[in-house]
């Protein structure tokens, strides 16, 4: 999937919670990714933030670092 | 079975609380006050000879024969406009009685040709039973004199004549177009002995403003107004009541049949969505069903660039199992997935995601509510907890103040629209906020208190600053949301609408709306007694759609307008199915009944009925699969029942995805422009040819009842099973009922439906379960489904979509009320007679800026791509805007939308895409090469004929 598709749509969603205290925000941005993002999805937008992760808004830099542990858990569901 | 007869009571039921009895032919009965003697005569079974009356429009008290005669009064007053009184006693049938029965019949019949034996009515016709009813032995009259049976006979409208031959000028017609239908399309013209029925100036209906709702054809009691298709085939001998396959609304009909033949769908009288109303799809536009494009037979081919071949169930389903086996070991489990169909029945649509969730192992399935209602189902559920509309369609009734935003009901969900506009007839009051001047901002008999002509893309900016004058005006219902919401959410709220970047002066620099009229909507929303919001796709296709449906919620919260009749939150759905279609869990994320696929306790629940294991992980959206099928991450696709190359944004990007998958299935009534890109094609059945459920806008869930056998030898549910079987995991049901237990055995909200209760009561709304055993008309009574109502921050942020030198105006697409989303049934009925092509509204200035004439090919461009079509020019859309609709696939339209969509549930964003308009002398390259390409797609090989016999 192509990395700048994917980090409009975490921005999108990052922006939606942007009001809220940074802790929370980048909670509820890192649940909306976990919750509907595809895992193949996440895993592409973690790859694109270990390549540098250029143009994420910062706290969905912070959201999506988060999901590293739940890519890792899901891999290990499903190998 | 037999043909349903409904009773007709001859005058409307009153809602009175109050009752009289009344004494008729000896029979005592209570009835409401200000009930008609004839209708009470008729609740005790005594038929009062009636023409001019009947019980979908008031009493007219014009035929003279309905006359009784009542104890003390002199006359003999008509019955259907004398409310019966207390202790009234009422003689229907005397000797005086009789004879001026007599007489009033034979003036009539004194001017009515008697052709009766060949006339298309007989068996059905008023006027033939009440002569036989009031003993009408002789003509003393004759025939000779002046008459009108030469009159000519209008055949303009596709699905329907008018002889005025025939006709006893009741004004019926007249009266339902105005009562029931509010078009006010027919008048009686003349006096006297000229006075004939006349539709707009006295043209053919067709050149009338007539929209073919077919309440006249109804009404009518002789063979005046009688569908063609009566005319062509005869009378019906037995009917079976079914729900419409079109639009959200979901109105009941009787299909009306001769054998394996419909002869017409009458709407039904006791069908709550539509208490005996219709439009012109439902009620004329099922030609579709039998359609000599019908696929019958399901076919496969190796490659897209193939001819397809047919073969039988066996070796198509096998072929479907065999690839997306062969995918799935190659590829992964995630590889593969399913799009189910807001057209299918609620069972047909959980049985495809079972077939994703149980049989594929993954997640991977979704509908076309995506590109729809999705940020709907989100955005409900993140402010009330649960993801549907708040209220019935009575509501309406009840209503004081009614907001439509981003919806053209009277195009799109016309019966409820005649519905609305009825209770706006009766004094409600209307603020539309929409772009363009739809009908109901003004049309007869309807004029919007205010019209807020928003720019496209600035939804969220208009609501926010609505609640900003609720909220620094103090019009908060300040107990509703003390008792029922969050009061910290609230306070939140409250501070961020009421800063100076949310107030109307601030929007109307977004807006274009002057801030002053937003300030007076705002408050007569606030203030003007039961409002009631009702949406559509305006709100939620923006890439702001699901924070528009939460500044809805906001508004309706703040305002104290949810939990009672009048009043709420309605989404107006636009596929038949498509709120059934989220409820039955079709949505990547989550299960049946809302819930989410991570919920370990809900997904064991699953996990143990079925007796499989069940990935915990959401699977793609729609556009995820596409992108997916591009880097070679997903390569099989079932779609059942929708046509995404056609309805779902950016063309160009979708075919590219379809072209790279491996294998794409196609499961539909007719080819269409998905199935140019697919493998295998099976052949789907009508909503006449199987049982199921269609749940409405409202939570109805309605009954579908088979009428003729599948004519492609499956229906659609069955078609699901057997590629579960040929997948390896059968699952066993003999019919949808027993899928219908499934699902009220799995989704708390659905515990209390079956098919039994279901044949009881008609429908049901859910909630249906030991709480509601009759359903839930009215949610969030006293305390919303969360706990309390929570108020949510709804920041304005403009599209990425922006205008500029090369796009200067903004493109905005929609439906049209003949045709229906990509046409694929409508285009192949009498309704292309009222739309044969998609056209580009444009205004004038913005027309003559470019040289356009009406009716002129103009090419439409946006940064994604461009198609040519032929403009309308119109002040019904402002300047800077141009509208179209994509019903066709000769044009394309959605080939010139972009990728852009919703942030939380990408629903795409078609209702803004910067354009620029020019002229142009046809289609464009694209489109040609698009149609030989479908051409070439749809060719089927037929093998070579045996030599014949030496």
């Amino acid at each position: 999937m192509s990395p700048e598709k994917l980090v409009y749509m975490a921005n999108q969603i990052g922006r939606f919670f942007a009001h809220q205290p940074e802790e929370k925000a980048v909670a509820n941005t890192a649940d909306h990714l976990v919750k509907f993002w595809d895992p193949r999805m996440r895993k592409a937008i973690l790859g694109y933030v270990d390549a540098g992760g250029q143009g994420l808004q910062p706290l969905v830099l912070k959201a999506v670092l988060t999901l590293k542990l739940n890519v890792d858990s899901v891999q290990a569901r499903t190998i | 079975m037999s043909l349903i007869s409904e009773i007709d009571f001859g005058t409307p039921v009153s809602d009175a609380e109050t009752t009289v009895t009344v004494t008729i032919d000896g029979f005592a009965v209570t009835v409401p006050e200000g009930t008609s003697i004839m209708r009470a005569a008729m609740e005790a079974g005594i038929q009062v000879p009636k023409l001019c009356a009947t019980d979908s429009v008031n009493a007219f008290g014009s035929c003279r024969l309905c006359l009784v005669e009542i104890e003390g009064r002199a006359g003999t007053p008509a019955s259907c406009t004398t409310p019966a009184g207390d202790g009234m006693v009422v003689k229907t049938q005397t000797g005086r009685l009789k004879k001026l029965r007599r007489d009033v019949m034979e003036l009539y019949i004194s001017d009515h040709p008697l052709d009766c034996l060949t006339c298309a009515a007989n068996g059905d016709c008023e006027l033939q039973d009440m002569a036989g009813a009031v003993g009408l032995r002789e003509v003393r009259y004759g025939q000779e004199g002046a008459n009108h049976f030469d009159a000519a006979k209008d055949q303009s409208n596709p699905y329907f004549t008018f002889d005025p031959a025939k006709c006893i000028v009741c004004s019926r017609c007249v009266r339902a177009c105005e009562e029931v239908q509010g078009t006010f399309a027919l008048t009686i013209d003349g006096r006297g002995f000229a006075s004939h029925v006349a539709a707009g100036m006295d043209e053919p209906f067709l050149a009338s403003e007539c929209v073919s709702c077919g309440a006249c054809v109804q009404a009518c009691p002789t063979a005046t107004l009688i569908e063609k298709s009566v005319i062509e085939i005869g009378q019906p001998e037995h009917s079976v009541v079914t729900t419409c396959a079109y639009c959200g609304v979901g109105c009941s009909f009787k299909a009306e049949m001769r054998g394996e033949e419909v002869v017409r769908m009458v709407p039904y009288k006791d069908g709550a969505a539509n208490h005996g109303h219709s439009c012109v799809k439902g009620r004329f536009a099922w030609g579709y069903t039998n359609h000599r494009d019908r696929i019958l037979k399901p076919m496969i081919r190796e490659r897209i660039s193939d001819p397809w071949r047919e073969v039988s169930w066996d070796e198509a389903v096998g072929r479907v199992a065999s690839e997306f086996k062969r995918i799935q070991a190659t590829r992964g489990r995630s590889s593969i997935g399913a799009i189910t169909s807001s057209r299918c029945t609620n069972e047909e649509t959980y049985l495809v995601q079972k077939l994703v969730r149980a049989v594929f192992g993954n997640n991977n399935t979704d509908t076309c509510a995506r590109v729809c209602h999705s940020p709907t189902g989100y955005g409900l559920s993140k402010t009330f907890g649960t993801s549907a509309g708040t209220q019935n369609f009575d509501s309406v009734d009840d209503a004081d103040v009614i907001l439509v935003i981003g919806a053209n009901p009277t195009d799109a969900h016309p019966v409820f629209a005649s519905r609305m506009k009825k209770r706006l007839r009766e004094g409600a009051k209307l603020i539309v906020i929409d772009p363009r001047r739809t009908d109901l901002v003004r049309s007869a008999h309807i004029k919007a208190d205010y019209h807020l002509p928003l720019l496209p893309g600035t939804n969220v900016a208009m609501l926010n600053a609505l609640a900003h004058v609720v909220v620094t005006e103090g019009l908060v219902n300040e107990k509703f949301v003390r008792d029922q919401c969050d009061g910290d959410a609230f306070a939140d709220w409250a501070a961020f609408v009421a800063r100076p970047e949310n107030s109307p002066e601030a929007a109307s620099h977004f807006t274009g709306v002057p801030a002053e009229t937003i300030r007076a909507a705002a408050r007569l929303y606030a203030t003007g007694g039961n409002a009631a919001i009702y949406y559509g796709l305006g709100v939620t296709e923006h890439s702001q759609g699901t924070t528009t449906v939460m500044a809805i919620a906001n508004l309706a919260m703040a305002t104290g307008n949810i939990g009672r009749e009048g009043v709420g939150v309605n989404p107006l759905r636009g596929q038949n199915n498509v709120q059934g279609a989220c409820d039955m869990g079709s949505f990547p994320h989550e299960l049946p009944g809302y819930r989410h696929i991570s919920d370990e306790i809900v997904r064991g629940l699953f996990e143990k009925d079925w007796g499989v294991h069940l990935d915990a992980e959401p699977g793609l959206r729609i556009p995820n699969m596409l992108d997916a099928a591009l880097d070679g991450s997903f390569q099989g696709l079932y779609v059942q029942g929708e046509d995404i190359v056609q309805s779902d944004p950016d063309s160009k990007h979708v075919i590219a995805g379809l072209q790279a998958m491996e294998c794409v299935v196609v499961q539909d009534l007719f080819l269409n422009e998905t199935s140019n890109y697919a493998h295998v094609f099976l052949p789907g059945s009508t909503f006449l040819e199987k049982d199921g459920t269609f749940t409405n806008a409202e939570r109805r869930i309605n009954r579908v009842r088979k009428v003729m056998a599948p004519k492609g030898g499956m229906a659609d549910w069955e078609i699901t099973l057997a590629i579960a079987k040929a997948m390896g995991v059968p699952m066993h049901y003999s019919h949808p009922s027993e899928i219908m237990d499934e699902i009220a055995r799995l989704t708390p909200s659905f515990s209390g439906v079956n098919y039994a209760k279901l044949d009881a009561l008609g429908s049901v709304q859910w909630p249906c379960n030991d709480a509601a055993p009759e359903g839930t008309p009215t949610m969030h009574i006293g305390k919303f489904v969360r706990g309390k109502g929570n108020f949510l921050i709804t920041e304005f942020v403009p599209t990425d979509e922006k205008i500029g030198p090369r796009f200067p105006l903004l493109l905005t697409t929609g439906r049209i009320l003949s045709q229906y989303n990509v046409g694929a049934q409508t285009r192949r009925t009498g309704n292309a007679t009222w739309h044969g092509e998609d056209l580009l509204e444009i205004h004038p200035h913005d027309a003559e800026e470019r040289g356009l004439h009406d009716g002129s090919w103009v090419r439409l461009e946006s940064r994604s791509g461009a198609t040519s079509l032929r403009a309308h020019i119109t002040d019904r859309v402002a300047p800077g805007i141009v509208y179209t609709t994509f019903h066709h696939p000769d044009t394309q339209a959605n080939v010139v939308t972009s990728d852009y969509s919703d942030w939380a549930t990408n629903c795409p964003e078609y209702k803004v895409t910067a354009v620029q308009v020019a002229p142009s002398n046809g289609p464009t390259a694209w489109q040609t090469e698009y149609q030989a390409h479908s051409h070439e797609s749809r060719r089927i090989a037929h093998p070579a004929p045996l030599p014949a016999a030496e």
